[in-house]
């Protein structure tokens, strides 16, 4: 039974490597934004503290 | 009645909404992203025809749907800062072109691999094909036109031009199987009248069209709280909000 899953009726190269890439795209998706979302905080806070810095 | 068209207008709401949303959403899209695959991948009967590699159908039609789907989003909101000079009009469109440009790979290489064992080949020069094709470059000029002007806002209306000119890519790309001899086959779920689809193989396939929606709209909301704090970070509810 297991077996038969994996093997897809003979399309198994076929089938998993397409489950597989859209996973893989979902994944680096997320991984991008959760990644560039940190990146503009980091930068609005530097920004942040070099105003401040120029201010005092 | 447009309140809250104008509320989408302010940085802040849009922060503030795009931050809330984004668990629900995501959340929602992994338990329909989950049973569709489960469902899909395990339960579906095989086709009649294709057998198991139709159930490449799960991941390469809601991803070509959302190709589109983006792209269309992307040009309005383009369209809207184009037009009323929304700012974050342009923050939207900006954040939905990679999304959009990533389903749009993943439509091209899935519909290659499965065509492989249907048609005898990985690529053919099809007007479905070509077409798609045509929009992944469009993704790509619409992303690099925005980064190629030193001014942000020049950048901005240049990328929404392209998108709102290149728009008219996407009913071709959509109607290119009934307009031409196409080796692609035609409309199966948005097909008027009854779908040519069986139930037990519906179900799945509106539950990953209906994640990969919700899953869009997750993703975009966290890129666009990074657009926004990109251009606003000289304001002062920014202190606030990287504050929490």
């Amino acid at each position: 039974m297991t077996a038969d899953f994996w093997y897809m009726g003979g399309y198994a190269r076929f089938v998993w490597p397409c489950v597989g890439f859209a996973c893989a795209v979902l994944a680096w998706n997320l991984w991008s934004a959760r990644r560039y979302h940190a990146a503009a905080r980091l930068r609005a806070a530097r920004a942040l503290a070099m105003s401040a810095g120029e201010q005092s | 009645m447009w309140t809250w068209f104008y509320k989408l207008a302010s940085p802040p709401y849009v922060y503030g909404v795009a931050a809330a949303l984004t668990p629900w959403l995501l959340g929602t899209a992994a338990i329909c992203i989950g049973y569709g695959l489960v469902d899909g991948l395990v339960f579906a009967p095989p086709d009649y025809q294709q057998g198991d590699a139709f159930r490449i159908v799960y991941v390469h039609a809601p991803s070509a749907w959302m190709s589109l789907f983006s792209y269309t989003s992307m040009a309005i909101a383009g369209a809207i800062g184009l037009i009323w000079r929304i700012k974050m009009g342009h923050a939207v469109a900006a954040a939905s072109a990679p999304i959009g440009a990533s389903f749009t790979l993943v439509a091209l290489v899935t519909g290659s691999l499965w065509g492989r064992p249907m048609w005898g080949t990985y690529w053919a020069w099809d007007p479905r094909l070509t077409s798609e094709l045509i929009l992944l470059f469009l993704y790509a000029g619409v992303m690099s036109l925005r980064s190629a002007f030193e001014d942000p806002a020049r950048g901005d209306r240049a990328a929404a031009l392209l998108a709102v000119v290149g728009v008219v890519n996407v009913p071709i790309i959509h109607y290119s199987v009934l307009w031409w001899n196409s080796l692609h086959q035609g409309a199966t779920v948005a097909k008027i009248g009854k779908p040519a689809m069986a139930l037990s193989m519906l179900w799945p396939l509106l539950s990953m069209l209906l994640g990969f929606m919700l899953f869009y709209g997750a993703v975009l909301c966290m890129r666009l709280q990074g657009e926004v704090l990109n251009r606003e970070r000289q304001a002062t509810w920014v202190r606030e909000a990287i504050k929490s």
